[in-house]
């Protein structure tokens, strides 16, 4: 039961941060450019109809009641309405949300497969080429603009080379989109058990996935080879060494292990990085997304939709950072949480 | 000047002298950070053509040698306006780091010099906007107050400004209780005085780093925010927006209308990265990666 408590006052120091999401989130929508009453009124509105719009969204309470019917509609899981799309700003989301994940959990997936062994082969060969290339791609990482790098490839490989699809969505329209289980159109299609379907997705995906993946490669590799570098350089490192033990036991067993963990809190910070660079790529791929979602509201002043999308965002990351704060305790059972 | 004084300069300055020859990539920086500055400053005045003036006879072409980086869809020249867009977008960055650095130095000396509930509250207001991923705060940000540059320029402040807080606080409170700052508050220096001339100054080499590598941060930001359609409009120069624009032509193989702003604004962030880096070799030998 020791483990536990920890756990549960980990959970607790969610809540103030939420109460905080919700109450910045009240302000941005209540600091829309204008007044909102005549806003949703409609250009055509008189003052009369105006002023009853303001008595249904309840404009006329003072700030303190509005922030209670703010959270009244939050808890029943009311965003509002959109008013390009006709329907409500949290149905939109949960429609287009599965697109958005798919896209960077798959960016995440590579780029770690990617930067994880090229920290570790940078660390344990300091100097070399390995070395080297770490550090030019981590410098080129971070000054690349997301949506630039994304422009560049499509160029490549869509215009000079040809290899990859026109860069329009998640699937090319002469295919049928699968039967919609999980909205991950590559789960759905194998379950569908529609091979073609199934390529052609990933066809789709691969050169979205890459950008991003090439914009979190750089924090990943950096963090992977200090921590690495570090571990070691440590005194259970030498013991180890000292008592005989395998290479490999010891790169893997002992050093990485101790490793991971500050390259864990990186990737949570490279979340946050990837939900704001997620719009941008979703913008180049025109990738039906949540972020596209959000662009679109907001040229057309769409105001509703882009806050539930700020305030889903932000949810969204800080469920994750709970998520790996708790996954610390299954890799490192030394971390308690009442210390800070 | 004392003996003492004029040999810590001297040892200052060979320190610098020692890591500029030691490192050529921060002399790199150095020299790319003055080109910079040189375009934003007479960058509109030097180009050969009128960034707006467009002249549909001459639309879409390849770079050649009467237009460097070739001309856009309405037929202007791409490099004036890549050169010209170097002040907006270096103006838009600078004022959103210059007041995200005040107002965070402000707010986190305050916090760590008198700690207590301005402390516990300045964190939490801090820890719910880290709780945001960044960028789409300030997407929310600009939505709310309006689509301007200068929301943008506030936007950015915003997001940053954790950053600094937390530095200044960290770097104040430790130094609260240390014996310089007890000594002049003996000779009868009010707190405001202690804070602002003996403490903070302390503060300001790491601050330095932090502003270096923000800028970088920051331009790719407020890039992104034009490339998305917030803030700057068309048909104003700048890197976010010509990227945006010239992504509809790649498809059909004009590439030069996206590459050449999109390498000036990585050339940019890379030249403040490579900045930071160097400062920080100066300032803090011991943090070198």
């Amino acid at each position: 039961m020791t483990r536990a408590r920890p756990i549960l006052m980990r959970i607790a120091q969610v809540i103030p941060v939420v109460v905080g999401v919700v109450i910045i989130s009240f302000i941005l929508t209540r600091a829309l450019p204008g007044d909102p009453a005549a806003y949703f009124a409609g250009d055509a509105a008189d003052e009369a109809s105006i002023a009853e719009v303001r008595a249904k969204l309840g404009l006329d309470e003072p700030l303190p009641i509005q922030f209670l019917y703010y959270v009244g509609d939050l808890l029943r899981g009311d965003l509002g309405q959109s008013l390009t799309t006709g329907q409500s700003v949290a149905a939109d989301l949960a429609q287009r949300l599965p697109a958005s994940l798919e896209l960077t959990l798959c960016a995440l997936i590579l780029s770690c497969g990617f930067a994880i062994p090229l920290g570790v082969l940078a660390a344990t060969r300091p100097g070399s080429w390995v070395d080297h290339l770490c550090r030019v791609l981590v410098t080129a990482g971070v000054s690349m603009p997301t949506f630039f790098t994304g422009v560049v490839l499509v160029y490549v490989f869509y215009y000079l080379a040809g290899i990859a699809p026109s860069p329009l969505g998640r699937l090319d329209f002469i295919y049928l989109e699968p039967e919609r289980v999980t909205g991950f159109f590559l789960i759905d299609s194998l379950l569908a058990g529609d091979f073609e379907t199934f390529f052609a997705a990933c066809r789709q995906l691969i050169l979205p996935a890459l950008t991003l993946a090439l914009f979190t490669l750089a924090p990943i590799a950096r963090m992977t080879r200090a921590a690495m570098l570090q571990s070691l350089s440590s005194d259970f490192i030498r013991t180890a060494r000292a008592a005989g033990l395998r290479r490999r036991k010891v790169l893997f067993g002992y050093a990485f292990r101790n490793a991971m963990l500050p390259v864990v809190t990186t990737l949570g910070m490279v979340f946050s990085f990837t939900l704001g660079a997620n719009v941008l790529v979703e913008k180049v791929f025109a990738w039906p997304g949540i972020g596209s979602y959000a662009v679109e509201a907001l040229v057309a002043s769409d105001y509703a939709a882009v806050q539930g999308f700020v305030l889903a965002m932000a949810l969204l990351f800080v469920v994750l950072n709970l998520v790996i704060d708790l996954t610390y305790t299954a890799i490192d059972p030394r971390i308690g949480f009442g210390s800070r | 000047m004392s003996i003492a004084e004029t040999h810590r300069r001297q040892s200052t300055l060979d320190h610098i002298v020692y890591v500029l020859r030691d490192n050529p990539v921060t002399l790199v920086a150095f020299a790319m950070f003055a080109v910079l500055i040189l375009a934003a400053v007479f960058g509109p005045s030097l180009v050969p053509y009128d960034p707006l003036a467009s002249d549909a006879t001459k639309a879409l072409q390849p770079p050649s040698a009467a237009h460097w980086f070739g001309t856009d869809n309405l037929g202007r020249d791409v490099f004036s306006r890549v050169v010209v867009a170097t002040r907006l977008d270096l103006l838009i960055s600078v004022a959103a780091v210059a007041l995200s650095f005040l107002v965070g130095s402000a707010l986190g000396a305050a916090a760590g010099y008198w700690g207590g509930w301005l402390d516990a509250g300045l964190s939490r207001i801090l820890d719910t906007i880290m709780a945001f991923p960044l960028f789409v705060l300030a997407m929310g940000i600009v939505a709310a107050l309006g689509n301007t540059i200068e929301n943008i320029i506030y936007a950015t402040a915003i997001i940053n400004l954790p950053f600094y807080a937390r530095l200044v606080r960290a770097e104040v409170n430790i130094r609260r209780e240390s014996g310089f700052v007890l000594a002049a508050k003996i000779s009868g220096n009010s707190n405001l005085r202690v804070l602002a001339l003996h403490i903070f100054p302390n503060a300001l080499p790491p601050m330095m780093v932090q502003v270096s590598l923000n800028l970088g941060w920051a331009i790719l930001n407020a890039a992104g925010l034009s490339f998305i359609g917030l803030g700057v409009r068309p048909p104003t120069a700048e890197w976010g927006i010509m990227v945006a624009e010239g992504a509809n032509f790649i498809v059909s193989g004009e590439w030069w209308l996206a590459l050449f702003p999109g390498a000036a604004l990585m050339l940019a962030v890379f030249t403040f990265n490579l900045l930071g880096d160097g400062l920080r070799d100066i300032v803090d030998p011991r943090r070198r990666t």
